[in-house]
């Protein structure tokens, strides 16, 4: 519809494997730029098509995650357009921090078939595909709408609403009082316009602080069960996962690769992978394991380090403790049954949330889970309030909370109402998107609603 | 017996306020034109409030003077008083509005279709129309029959018109004029879909039977502003406004009869406009607001006829005297003419194009009241933009469209066409998504280029408004490029402005910034600053200060034309394509839109739809 330059995810949403997030439209490298740094330093607007570059996705200033940018150039492209692939290292979390970036940096969220849709439009398609490239788009808003009718119905609508019923009741008080001027309408003061768009902005900025944990309850955490070998790992999984699954034996190195399940642990679902223990060794296979776990513990969202009570820390215990700093880390202590060895204070040093548990005993579990939900930030979370379910929505939410913001600067600065009265608008056209909706109307209903006007 | 009496190139049915712009745009372009009234002492009539503009109305008059109209100019000649409203709540929302003096608006507007050359004044009620070989005949109740290339319906609260006072109703036109009874049948013929709207006025009342002692008293603006950029200036206000209250007793006697009203006993049934209430609506609606205003007007300089402005109301004469005299002023008023509600045949405007031709009737073109619309200034736009599409045609050029981007006047047509109306449509400011870009100060630099092009505006005007044009962009690069030094008496100004003190030099574009601050604040610190009119000097603050939000309306635009360039067919079937859900494809049927940008504002039509359109249009012209 317009040249805004969009972006999604562009492999199936699973896991492992490589996750791919496609930008297309003219400002696609000047965006990827914004998040993705070359090693080499090189920009991939100065970049001709058909490269490649290593490097890191930031965001806010944080790394991310590594990813390989492929750099295309309009019209050689799967959408004709310039074009931008990042390749991360999958795991769905990383890959939607990493889409996250890229629409926080300029890009706005794909529509349903938007990619297929500007490919055929930039002549990419042959024009015998016309139908079937109008299937696709038609089935793709089919889904598209039963996701918004969830919005329409659930709970999130209602939570939607609430801020948008606010924000229409004073922009119609706005246009009432600017288009009747000589009714006796209350006057505006600055003092309502700022209680509303404060009331706004903080629900607006609780929705989208509670996107995370409520991925978190949809999704789940990319969980890592990590520790020297025999520390008791597996027997935490089973403890957590309530059966056995991985091969529980004192021989070190028994568990030799990322093993996974998925466990619900109070209101959070973690995606549990129990690793191979970070020892170094001169076995070849077990080698493998032990890479792999270090891999995945960089990437994952969060991280049970697991600790043997009973003995000193190891130099692979101390390498564990230095890895946890970069990645949400709780500290669980096991064997707690045992006589204290080690040294709390140097774990202490490096990860503020430790729990003491006995995995044989399953002492300790009730704190570990509380301890999770509490780091998921889904704690207070009561999923039946509403909770953004993608990155469409949250766009929407964002962009809105923007508006309100824009608002009320405008009125700090001194702006006239007519100005903040269009801010205003921008915010409730966004919320109305999510529900499907069209503006037109509806403030001007309002102002016949809520007003007595007319001569 | 009929008989053959004359052949025109454009026929405009009704000389209203819309009939008048169709008929003299269309003339002004050379065609022979026709305008036929029902009444010659009704050409311009104000049947309704004696003031011209209002908030975004005084928009659509600017605008339609920008391209070459004429209510503009004539309310200037026929003003008592100017204000210009919602000063201080932003320049978009400025709106000039003047009372007028009516009757000799009337005069001076039947004068100028007089004077036109090229037209030709007639009094006449048509009553049938009939498509034919090159055109219409259209027949008067005379027999007479007329030959027309094209034919614009203008007819306004004349066409089937019936007033209800109380129990008491008849057919009519406004103001007790004979009503357009047989043409209705005629158009149904045609094929147009007709339905009833309702309207109503408040009575007038004699001046010396008010006591203004105790009322509040509202003055014009001094000096007053006119409305056409062609007037230079208007002289002093000549009259005064008053504003009075209703209060408990007023609601009582309203409650006590409300059974007697038309509309409450279900005898109308046509819509009425949410926005023009009568009074004992307005009771019934909002029952807990104890006190309403009301507004005195007078309604013209040789008149003792007094309106009541809020206070229109369809219950019978007898109630309307009793709850008038509640209120304070009007204790002991004398009735001259009471208020009445009045049902008018209208068309479901979505059955036209925005060139406001029917679709499906080609030649015939609709304006004002007749199209659904409420208000002196909705009509003029629209009769304005008619006619110059039935005289375009008629010389076969390519037709005006104005759109939601450049214009009040393409909103609200675009609204009609593409949106319908419920009710009598009003234009709001609230309406325009572009309202800081579409203001009423620079109506000229939206408009005038498409008058000139259209060939309405003289060359002599066009210089001028080049000129000034040129004067204003000079003075924002001369502002950008100036700076302006810190000094103990520009600092001590700032700080009692509310706003912070300059350490170092600073571009006066920059300072102009703050929205403390104005252009006097330049004059008095920079000798070099020219001595600009105030129009200027106004439009210069709009885009200094409201930079960042033009440019952001701006932007908007820009995508929106991009929508609006891709065209679609007329006449097509939206069934044969198979990926647009069966609402959107009934919708665009029904609509028929121009392009993807009108398609795109179609309720029922979502974005995915829009993409199958424009696949679909890609692989139409890949073919």
């Amino acid at each position: 519809m317009d040249n805004k330059t969009i972006a999604a995810i562009s492999t199936a949403q699973g896991e492992g494997g490589i996750g791919v997030i496609r930008i297309s439209g003219d400002d696609a490298q000047k965006i990827a730029d914004r998040v993705f740094k070359n090693i080499n330093g090189k920009k991939l607007c100065d970049m001709k098509g058909y490269t490649a570059a290593f490097g890191n996705v930031f965001q806010n200033g944080e790394k991310l995650d590594e990813a390989v940018a492929l750099v295309f150039r309009e019209p050689n492209s799967y959408t004709g357009e310039n074009v931008v692939e990042l390749s991360c290292h999958g795991g769905i979390y990383i890959t939607k921090q990493v889409l996250r970036a890229v629409i926080e940096a300029g890009a706005v969220p794909a529509q349903a078939g938007e990619f297929t849709k500007r490919a055929f439009l930039n002549g990419k398609t042959d024009l015998t595909e016309a139908e079937s490239v109008m299937d696709i788009i038609s089935a793709k808003s089919r889904s598209a709408a039963r996701a918004a009718m969830c919005v329409k119905e659930g709970a999130l609508r209602k939570r939607v609403n609430s801020v948008k019923d606010d924000l229409l009741v004073l922009t119609a008080h706005l246009s009432a009082w600017a288009d009747y001027p000589e009714e006796d309408i209350a006057e505006v003061d600055d003092e309502m316009i700022l209680s509303v768009c404060e009331k706004a902005e903080n629900e607006l900025e609780s929705m989208l602080s509670t996107y995370d944990s409520g991925q978190a309850v949809k999704q789940g955490i990319d969980t890592v069960i990590a520790g020297r070998p025999n520390v008791g790992k597996s027997t935490l999984m089973n403890l957590l996962s309530g059966y056995e699954k991985s091969i529980v034996t004192d021989i070190p190195g028994t568990t030799r690769d990322i093993v996974e399940d998925t466990v619900v642990a109070g209101n959070v679902i973690l995606r549990l992978s129990d690793t191979a223990g970070l020892r170094n060794t001169d076995d070849k296979v077990e080698k493998i394991g032990v890479d792999r776990a270090k891999k995945r513990l960089e990437q994952c969202g969060l991280l049970l380090a697991v600790f043997d009570y009973s003995r000193e820390l190891t130099q692979d215990d101390l390498n564990l403790l230095e890895a946890s700093v970069n990645v949400p880390s709780i500290a669980v202590v096991n064997k707690k049954e045992l006589i204290a060895k080690l040294d709390i204070n140097k774990i202490k040093s490096k990860i503020s949330n430790i729990i003491y548990i006995s995995a044989i005993t399953g002492d300790g579990r009730d704190e570990l889970i509380s301890k999770i939900e509490e780091i998921a930030g889904t704690q207070n979370l009561n999923p039946s309030e509403g909770i953004l379910a993608n990155e469409r929505q949250r766009s929407n939410v964002s962009n809105a909370l923007n508006s309100v913001i824009e608002a009320k600067n405008a009125l700090n600065m001194g702006l006239t109402y007519d100005a903040v009265t269009v801010s205003l608008e921008d915010a409730i056209s966004e919320l109305l998107e999510m529900t499907g909706e069209k503006t037109s109307e509806e403030v001007i209903d309002r102002v016949f609603h809520n007003f007595c006007v007319g001569k | 017996m009929k008989y053959f009496a004359g052949e025109y190139d454009v026929a405009v049915i009704g000389a209203g306020h819309a009939g008048i712009e169709a008929a003299l745009a269309a003339a002004r372009l050379g065609c022979k034109t026709a305008v036929f009234t029902i009444n010659m002492d009704a050409v311009g009539n104000c049947p309704c409030n004696p003031s011209i503009g209002g908030t975004a109305k005084g928009h659509l008059v600017r605008e339609l003077d920008a391209l070459g109209g004429e209510m503009g100019k004539t309310a200037d000649e026929c003003f008592l008083q100017s204000r210009m409203l919602n000063r201080g709540k932003g320049p978009a929302v400025h709106s000039l509005r003047a009372q007028i003096d009516r009757r000799k608006y009337s005069d001076t507007m039947k004068h100028k279709l007089e004077l036109q050359p090229n037209l030709e004044l007639r009094q006449a009620e048509i009553t049938d129309i009939e498509a034919c070989e090159g055109g219409y005949k259209i027949t008067t109740q005379m027999l007479a029959e007329y030959k027309c290339k094209t034919v614009v319906i203008a007819t306004g609260t004349f066409l089937g018109g019936k007033i209800y006072v109380g129990e008491v109703s008849y057919e009519s036109g406004p103001d007790g004029m004979f009503p357009a009874t047989k043409f209705a049948q005629s158009l149904k013929k045609l094929g147009l879909p007709l339905r009833r709207f309702k309207t109503g006025t408040p009575a007038r009342v004699l001046r010396r039977s008010i006591d203004f002692s105790g009322l509040e008293v509202q003055k014009g603006d001094e000096p007053p502003l006119p409305f056409s950029y062609e007037t230079e200036s208007l002289g002093e206000n000549k009259v005064d406004c008053h504003i009075s209250w209703t209060n408990d007793k007023t609601k009582q006697v309203i409650l006590e009869n409300i059974h007697r009203s038309p509309m409450y006993s279900g005898k109308i049934e046509g819509v009425g406009p949410r926005y023009c209430p009568s009074f004992e609506d307005k009771i019934m609606r909002f029952k807990d607001k104890p006190r309403h205003q009301l507004f005195i007007e007078p309604c013209g300089e040789n008149t003792e006829e007094m309106y009541l402005q809020g206070m229109s109301s369809s219950l019978p004469e007898e109630v309307q005297l009793k709850f008038y005299k509640t209120i304070k002023g009007l204790e002991n008023c004398v009735i001259m003419r009471p208020a009445y509600a009045i049902e008018y045949d209208c068309v479901d405007p979505t059955a036209m194009k925005p060139t406001l031709e029917f679709k499906s009737i080609p030649c015939l073109f609709g304006a004002g009241q007749f199209n659904g619309s409420s208000g002196y200034e909705e009509a003029a736009a629209q009769g304005f933009v008619a006619g110059v599409n039935a005289a375009l045609k008629v010389l076969g050029r390519q037709p005006l469209v104005l759109t939601r981007s450049n214009s009040y006047i393409g909103t609200l047509i675009d609204d009609l066409v593409t949106k319908g109306a419920n009710e009598p449509y009003r234009m709001m400011t609230s309406r325009s998504e572009y309202r800081l870009v579409l203001r009423q100060d620079n109506a000229d630099e939206r408009l005038t280029p498409i008058g000139y092009e259209l060939g309405l505006i003289s060359e002599e005007r066009y210089k001028k408004f080049l000129h000034k044009q040129e004067i204003k962009r000079a003075e924002i690069n001369r502002l950008k490029n100036t700076s302006i030094a810190p000094s103990e008496k520009l600092n001590e100004l700032l700080v009692s402005r509310e706003t912070a003190p300059l350490t170092t030099g600073i571009r006066e574009y920059t300072l102009l910034k703050r929205p403390q601050l104005d252009y006097a604040v330049i004059l008095e610190f920079d000798e070099n600053a020219p001595d600009l009119p105030n129009d200027i000097i106004e439009q210069i603050e709009i885009e200094i200060k409201y930079e960042g939000y033009i440019q952001k309306q701006q932007k908007q635009v820009e995508q929106v034309k991009k929508l609006e360039s891709k065209s679609l067919p007329s006449d097509f079937d939206y069934k044969e394509i198979n990926g647009l859900r069966l609402e959107a494809q009934e919708k665009l049927n029904k609509i028929k839109p121009l392009n993807i940008g009108q398609a795109s504002r179609i309720s029922g039509v979502s974005p995915a739809d829009i993409s199958v359109l424009l696949i679909w249009l890609a692989a139409k012209k890949g073919n």
